[in-house]
């Protein structure tokens, strides 16, 4: 991590407008992810949340605007090359390779660390590949470790309860040595006990791992208590960005959230979110 | 009554053919697996491949070996180019396009050698300083023994290459889910073009092998046909049911015509009874004895 420590953001995202056909997913939506920070985004089903995330791990290239990674814009990267430079991402419906165990899930998210490609991985006993596979092996160890799911580490993943395929799908994406990490709803479905579990990785990947991470959660409780910083969407509109405490303090979130009784419903096109009112009893 | 010397001999050939149809099969589920597309020209890469080393040894007057290494080179530009040129363009097009092309490919590389070789089967100049050995007083030609242990091989490859090497753990995670695959840095094009080149190459070697046997011509492309009820039966997705099927097919096949020429008379069973077991897996086991079910979950 310290290598490359300049100030500046992690991430930026730069006016992006996603549309699909006729329907904005999302409209001139700016923020800045700063290194070390755990960044969330929050806001009512249907905002453009998971859309934003897309956005950002290559999935979908934003209609306008653009994503920039390290001072870098990465708005044209490919997915598959944005894993490689660094941006690694859970799925908010849970995305384990079924059929493998635990621990080939995780080798597969080591897959663009792995130099052992066909002809020297057949001659792995004589040249350096065993000793590649076995520093990859003590890394992703050190995960499992860490995310406590030694017991089932050659369980197959299909078959695991519901927090525990959470965890090891959090293993696959840590095991890229992301600097940046994408959790679409972590705690998704999860019990009281299971979240608090999550929080505290989450926390420690960010502090002990330094994985900077940008996150979805409903869980409001959660969001408070580990984010260091919230943008909130609303009909794929930023209305508002900064310390949680300050954020749903703000009226524009109140009124997204508790949806007051006289709120007439606005078309986002017609009035610009920072102008929205109540207008009518 | 029954001849089980007679029978016995039947069950070992089909279990050596049963073998070389294993392989084939394994190189189609590798298609199916990476980019779920079925290949009708699957039949007509154990036939180019089985032309090219012919002409390389006739023409060119190659030794067995170095012809036999320069064919898998050819096959794998050959599966490379045959994806990027043909199937990469189709990639997201309807299932129902991409198999119309692989059927058209078909008819076109059968022609092509055709065009080139002519319509005779030519047999391949001998290989081996004796055609048969005799297995525990079981008469088997050499090539079918030399075919048998480059089948157990290829398989042992296979079960490495996917549980233990980077590219099989990429292959399978493609398999499962491309977005997924992608989101952890595996080039999903490069899976797609990966498998073809395999499955070329593993196929020719099968072409190589029944051509020495029996001589190179279009009937070879038969062979093409003939894995649909190894497949099938396997389940289309499973690399060790493909191996299974293609045993039993094998068996089937000669225990049918044992049956046949002994007691029904009936003919032509050796090519009829693999399909109509066929039919009879589609009726009962749809999803075959390893493949997945298909659950949609809304």
């Amino acid at each position: 991590m310290a290598g490359e420590a300049e100030d500046g953001p992690v991430l930026e995202a730069v006016g992006v407008s996603l549309r699909f056909g006729g329907v904005r997913a999302l409209t001139d939506v700016s923020f800045r992810v700063n290194r070390g920070e755990v960044f969330s985004i929050i806001g009512p089903n249907g905002a453009g949340k998971t859309s934003m995330v897309n956005c950002v791990s290559g999935r979908y290239r934003p209609t306008e605007g653009g994503i920039r990674f390290e001072g870098r814009d990465i708005t044209r990267v490919p997915t598959r090359k944005r894993a490689a430079i660094g941006i690694g991402r859970t799925f908010q419906n849970l995305a384990l390779f079924g059929h493998m165990t635990v621990l080939e899930n995780i080798m597969v998210g080591r897959h663009h660390l792995l130099r052992r490609g066909f002809g020297p991985g057949m001659l792995w006993w004589i040249g350096g590949a065993r000793r590649e596979e076995i520093a990859h092996r003590r890394e992703v160890e050190e995960i499992i470790d860490f995310l406590e799911i030694q017991h089932v580490r050659k369980a197959v993943a299909g078959q695991l309860s519901y927090g525990l395929r959470k965890r090891v799908e959090l293993a696959r994406a840590m095991a890229l040595k992301p600097k940046l990490i994408l959790l679409d709803e972590p705690m998704a479905g999860m019990n009281l006990e299971e979240k608090e579990d999550m929080a505290r990785f989450i926390i420690d990947l960010n502090e002990e791992w330094g994985m900077t991470v940008l996150m979805i959660e409903h869980d409001m409780g959660v969001v408070m208590d580990i984010s260091h910083r919230v943008v909130v969407l609303d009909f794929g509109r930023k209305i508002a960005e900064g310390r949680p405490e300050e954020v749903m303090a703000d009226p524009h979130v109140r009124r997204a959230y508790l949806g007051e009784a006289d709120e007439v419903v606005q078309e986002p096109d017609e009035a610009p979110a920072e102008t929205m009112e109540p207008t009518a009893p | 009554m029954v001849d089980w010397f007679q029978l016995s001999q039947f069950v070992l050939n089909g279990l050596i053919v049963g073998a070389l149809y294993g392989v084939v099969a394994m190189s189609f589920v590798l298609i199916y697996k990476a980019s779920q597309v079925v290949n009708f020209a699957q039949g007509e890469f154990l036939l180019v491949g089985a032309w090219v080393c012919w002409w390389l040894l006739t023409d060119w007057q190659l030794p067995f070996w170095l012809g036999f290494l320069f064919t898998l080179a050819f096959m794998t530009a050959f599966g490379l180019i045959l994806q990027v040129v043909v199937l990469r363009p189709l990639i997201g097009e309807p299932v129902i396009s991409v198999i119309m092309a692989t059927i058209g490919l078909g008819i076109f590389f059968q022609a092509l050698m055709k065009w080139i070789f002519g319509v005779f089967a030519k047999p391949f100049p001998p290989i081996f300083p004796v055609e048969r050995v005799n297995v525990l007083g079981l008469e088997v030609q050499t090539a079918y023994l030399l075919s048998l242990v480059i089948s157990i091989l290829i398989m042992a490859g296979f079960a490495w290459f996917f549980t233990a090497s980077k590219h099989g753990l990429a292959m399978r995670a493609t398999a499962f889910d491309q977005q997924v695959a992608q989101s952890l840095g595996i080039s999903v094009p490069k899976v797609f073009a990966m498998s073809w080149a395999i499955s070329a190459v593993v196929s020719s070697v099968a072409g190589v092998v029944v051509g020495v046997v029996n001589g190179v011509s279009s009937a070879l492309s038969f062979y093409g046909i003939k894995v649909f009820p190894a497949v099938i039966l396997g389940g289309l997705d499973s690399v060790l049911g493909a191996v299974l099927g293609g045993l039993i097919v094998g068996v089937l096949e000669n225990v049918a015509q044992y049956v046949d020429s002994e007691f029904l008379q009936w003919g032509n069973m050796y090519t009829i009874a693999p399909f109509y077991a066929l039919i009879l897996i589609l009726l009962i086991k749809p999803y075959g004895l390893f493949g997945t079910r298909n659950i949609e979950r809304v």
